[in-house]
């Protein structure tokens, strides 16, 4: 096979390329019968050798990671299930003892449920259907019980809120933790409570009060968008820019302007400044190099069709690591549930 | 599931409570099997939570066998993968 002919089938095969106009090669064509001479009927030890994950940063809630040798299929499989189906446990009934203040009930219970909650979903069962009690496997029972006052030690004069009222704001973190049944003996050292102590709920003036019970129960973001783990999960691909001629000079300078910081380096060879490709991963692919006649055609930019670099940022209730083994456990359980099913129905 | 053909080489899956999320994996992995002449998928309405799985093999092999080894085979995907990601970033079980 000639060479540019194999470059060429190479560049369709992994490369994703941004061309001036639209994207080329977009979608994965390594199927079996598609490229004479290349083995591409799925291997199991070739992906094993292949594969590998290396965790970029992890800090606290936000964890960036790459997987390198895995199609987007899968890859986007883990994305939606990190979105839509790894469960949580959020504030889903809430029953309104007394409420007078400015907020309305239902304004009042769609801001808790949205509030996260620090509790292991793991730990649970989900709620069965049609059950309206809750039980105290399924189900986490939180008080709000919060009464504004005026401050009677206030200065005549003042105009600050903070100063003339008690508990005019109502933060999260007078929600209570109200055990169920035998949950002080199931969970003896659990503190379950938000996740952030200073959300803002509601505001209160003198004289009004907020007195609900929350039941708190286990669902998937695929039911509400309360229910998702991540803050986000994305993931893009690996640019990969190649400078298909040399570039000097003023060139190289305007190249430098028109990708993001850092990605071309200029050195200094022999005099003339040369322009390198010092780190393509920084790239954010503004597509600027286009817009110059001179520079469109000496730049080839394209993205590694199976580099995948994640983005996930958890709201907190659990570590995005954690996150992101439930969510292919998950898949792996969707698996097996179909696999269990072919073999005990017989197939008509 | 609910399988529906003529004869044992071409057959369309219904999947229940699926969407893109399986059906584009398990696409891949099924069109990964060199004895498949054809295979695709598709959510009739999006308001109805099912997906067709369509299977076409060559030969006389039943459509039903590689639903099977595909579905293998994206089990041993996931595992390989939650076993790496494990060794690099080591998940502890926790408990509030």
């Amino acid at each position: 096979v000639p060479m540019a002919a194999q470059q060429g089938t190479d560049e369709m095969r992994d490369r994703v390329v941004l061309g001036e106009f639209g994207v080329r090669n977009v979608h994965t064509t390594d199927f079996p019968g598609n490229y004479p001479g290349y083995e591409d009927a799925w291997d199991q030890r070739r992906f094993e050798e292949t594969f590998r994950v290396d965790v970029i940063r992890e800090e606290g809630d936000a964890l960036e990671f790459d997987m390198v040798g895995i199609d987007a299929a899968i890859a986007n499989a883990f994305r939606r299930i990190l979105l839509a189906e790894v469960p949580t446990m959020a504030v889903e009934k809430v029953f309104v003892y007394n409420n007078t203040s400015i907020v309305q009930d239902e304004i009042l219970a769609h801001r808790l449920g949205l509030i996260p909650i620090r509790a292991d979903p793991r730990l649970f069962e989900y709620r069965n259907q049609g059950d309206q009690e809750g039980t105290e496997i399924d189900t986490l029972q939180f008080q709000l019980k919060i009464k504004c006052r005026r401050n009677p030690q206030a200065a005549k004069e003042s105009s600050d809120p903070d100063e003339l009222y008690i508990n005019h704001k109502v933060y999260s973190k007078h929600m209570t933790w109200v055990p169920l049944g035998n949950q002080t003996d199931l969970f003896p050292d659990a503190d379950f409570r938000p996740v952030h102590d200073d959300i803002l709920i509601a505001l209160l003036r003198p004289g009004q009060e907020i007195d609900v019970l929350m039941h708190c129960v286990k669902g998937v973001g695929k039911d509400h968008a309360k229910f998702s783990p991540v803050a986000t999960a994305s993931y893009r691909l690996l640019p990969d820019i190649t400078l298909l001629k040399p570039i000097e000079d003023e060139a190289a300078e305007t190249l430098q302007k028109c990708f993001s910081p850092g990605v071309i380096e200029i050195q200094n060879i022999k005099g003339k400044k040369v322009a390198r490709v010092a780190n393509a991963r920084l790239d954010t692919f503004s597509r600027e190099v286009f817009r110059h006649e001179g520079l469109k055609n000496l730049v080839r930019l394209a993205r590694v069709r199976n580099h995948y670099i994640f983005s996930v940022e958890s709201t907190g209730i659990l570590p995005p690591d954690v996150l992101v083994s439930e969510a292919i456990k998950i898949l792996m359980g969707k698996c097996q549930c179909f696999l269990n099913e072919l073999d005990s129905v017989p197939m008509e | 599931i609910q399988a529906d053909g003529t004869d044992g080489n071409c057959v369309t899956f219904v999947l229940h409570n699926e969407d893109h999320t399986l059906g584009n994996s398990l696409r891949y992995m099924v069109m990964k099997n060199p004895d498949v002449e054809f295979c695709g998928y598709c959510i009739p309405h999006p308001s109805e939570s099912k997906i067709n799985f369509r299977i076409q093999t060559r030969g006389a092999l039943p459509a039903v066998e590689p639903f099977r080894k595909g579905l293998n085979d994206l089990m041993g995907v996931c595992q390989h993968v939650l076993n790496t990601f494990e060794v690099r970033a080591p998940a502890f079980p926790i408990l509030w």
